[in-house]
């Protein structure tokens, strides 16, 4: 960007024509200096440390005995691979997921869709969907964890105001998972809501009345108009969020008074949190490392599913 | 870490006042950071965490239990008086809804694990669960306690418990030294007055928390680094750490010091309270430690919160203990 910038616009066909044959003409090579910068902090803090880690998960190590490495090979892997935490925890992560992102990810489309509308105050309710995200995640967890206490939490009080069963929000399997899904949708729909709302600012507005002419309501409009229209800002939000929850981390940890455990008989602990436990408290550094690189390639995997679908989609679309 | 870096740190065997430094402290709070031989040791103590019982005259008698200390000096001297005292206190009608006798099933065994022979690892150090008596007869006593359902199975340090600990969800809990701060930081001055120390241990001596100060080899002021360690864990300043901060010293001189072993507790309801720790800090014996006892003994009352909580059956949480247990050892 910035070499096309600099150069002077006369001339532009015949240096393009230059540039063809002498790749590494002054211009773009003051471009790989500008990149620099990034792609060393990049080797440093990403490369090396990824390197590093899949040594490591070849080798027996102990946190407390760092430097006393021995070589096993594949054996960390398949102990994981055999070892019922790790399905647990994965199966955890998958459900903790789910009911986390597909809910938010679908009203954070509602949402935009009716920001996009001209309503009185839109400007007040679009800073305020986006006030959970600017809110601290420790925070945010505690005031959860008073609100679904079994013993005095209001949402239990609720419930037994209107004569429904007490439900134990810790112990529980699925009651936990939905507490910790509400949690990440609470911080992240407003997120996702304007991420699509800036989607929404690039749909011609005369789509819209066109389907008005042709007598579509509000329901119809947005299958037919808004859904379209957002197909690679929902692609790129599905990603992310299923990036986000793959790594899902401090909501569970802080959720049981910051052990790592995820509950007593670990009903809601996720691979972040497994792998955290693994390193840091069982003191099992190759463990670790193992689970690391079989979460890096789970959302590499999960990334390419969902790109994939979205590309057969996009082309029975069409 | 006595065992994989004691090279990196000061032997207190071969500093110049070797034999008087030793000469200062509780024996099993020496060998504690001392190798099985007793040729290398990494630290000096500071405070340690010598054990009772604490727990609420007021809720106790509204049970129409006796709290004098002559009767609980007896009743409590044993697991099994104690788990009966709690059974008493489950069947009277008068006690208050909702309360039960202890806070959870890990007050008894993280207590009872240490008064065996062997807690968690045998006499090399190496974790040893399976062989373990201190683990059997600890699980045994948690185990009965918990089918006479005399816990709250509140989950300690969580947010819970620490709540009980004014809405008197629980009458009595383990108590070593440093816990008579935190009831006083949770239950605040409405408390004072109502909770008092049990004169014995049930079972005997047993110890939680405690440090150590030791030197690194690295130092490039070793000399001036080890006076400063003696300077602090000096008779003077340990019993400055009880009077000021209420922790238990390791200095035997400064444990006899007056202002230590003569020391009551009003909040505590008078109790005799330096006398009553110093006894139990005298009697105490110390099986071997490991490198993972804090994760074993985790898993270990983690699972005890299943059988309290979730009505989990003892075999089933001994097992998903053991399972817990190994993902540390490997």
């Amino acid at each position: 960007m910035v070499t096309i910038s600099a150069e002077p616009a006369t001339g532009e066909i015949s240096r393009r024509r230059l540039r063809r044959h002498r790749p590494t003409s002054r211009g773009s090579r003051i471009a790989y200096v500008y990149i620099l910068p990034f792609f060393v902090v990049f080797a440093a803090f990403s490369v090396y440390p990824w390197l590093d880690t899949a040594w490591v998960s070849l080798h027996d190590v102990r946190l407390s005995t760092y430097h006393q490495q021995t070589w096993i090979g594949l054996d960390n892997y398949k102990n994981l691979l055999t070892n019922h935490f790790f399905w647990h925890a994965f199966f955890n992560t998958l459900t903790i997921g789910i009911i986390s992102a597909v809910p938010q990810l679908c009203v954070a489309l509602w949402i935009a869709h009716l920001l996009n509308h001209r309503l009185r105050g839109r400007t007040f309710f679009r800073v305020a969907i986006l006030l959970p995200y600017a809110t601290s995640l420790a925070a945010a967890t505690v005031i959860f964890l008073e609100l679904f206490n079994p013993r005095t939490g209001i949402i239990d009080w609720a419930l037994h105001l209107v004569h429904l069963p007490r439900v134990d929000w810790q112990g529980s399997k699925w009651p936990s998972q939905v507490a910790i899904a509400s949690i990440v949708m609470w911080r992240w729909t407003g997120y996702n809501a304007l991420i699509y709302l800036a989607g929404l600012q690039a749909v011609d507005r005369e789509l819209y009345a066109a389907a008005a002419v042709d007598g579509a309501g509000k329901w119809a409009q947005f299958r037919h108009v808004t859904l379209p229209g957002l197909r690679p800002t929902i692609i790129f939000t599905i990603v992310v969020s299923t990036i986000g929850s793959a790594q899902l981390f401090g909501e569970p940890l802080l959720y049981h008074n910051g052990m790592p455990d995820g509950g007593t008989s670990g009903q809601y602990q996720t691979l972040g949190l497994l792998m955290y436990q693994q390193g840091w408290t069982n003191d099992r550094l190759g463990l670790a490392s193992a689970t690391a690189w079989t979460m890096f390639v789970i959302i590499l995997l999960a990334v390419v599913v969902n790109l994939l679908i979205a590309r057969r989609r996009e082309r029975r679309a069409r | 870490m006595v065992k994989n870096h004691a090279n990196q740190f000061v032997n207190w065997n071969k500093v110049p006042n070797a034999s008087a430094d030793k000469a200062e402290f509780y024996p099993w709070k020496w060998n504690m950071a001392s190798t099985p031989d007793g040729s290398d040791t990494v630290g000096l103590g500071t405070d340690t965490g010598p054990e009772s019982i604490c727990y609420r005259t007021d809720l106790l008698k509204q049970a129409g239990l006796p709290t004098d200390s002559a009767t609980l000096a007896k009743d409590w001297s044993t697991w099994d008086g104690f788990i009966n005292y709690g059974k008493q206190y489950e069947a009277s009608a008068t006690k208050p809804s909702g309360s039960h006798f202890l806070d959870s099933a890990a007050s008894i065994f993280s207590a009872a694990v240490y008064q065996g022979n062997e807690a968690y690892d045998n006499a090399s150090g190496t974790p040893d669960v399976e062989n373990s008596d201190g683990v059997k007869s600890a699980w045994k006593y948690t185990t009965d306690a918990t089918s006479a359902k005399i816990t709250a199975g509140l989950e300690q340090f969580s947010d819970p418990w620490n709540k009980a600990f004014s809405s008197g969800a629980f009458a009595a809990v383990a108590c070593p030294t440093w816990m008579m701060g935190y009831i006083q930081g949770q239950a605040g001055d409405a408390g004072s007055g109502k909770w008092s120390v049990s004169p014995v241990m049930p079972g005997g001596g047993s110890n939680w928390g405690g440090s150590w100060l030791g030197v690194p080899t690295a130092s490039k002021h070793q000399a001036a680094a080890i006076a400063l360690v003696e300077w602090l864990s000096s008779k003077d300043n340990q019993v400055k750490m009880w009077t000021d901060g209420g922790h238990w010293p390791s200095n035997q001189e400064a444990a006899a010091d007056p202002a230590v072993s003569g020391a009551t507790s009003a909040y505590f309801s008078n109790a005799p309270v330096g006398q009553i720790y110093g006894q139990i800090a005298g009697q105490m014996k110390i099986p071997p430690i490991g490198f993972y006892d804090t994760q074993i003994q985790n898993a270990i009352t983690t699972q005890l919160t299943n059988i309290e909580t979730k009505g989990t059956s003892p075999d089933s949480a001994w097992k998903a203990a053991l399972d817990a247990i190994k993902q540390v050892t490997g």
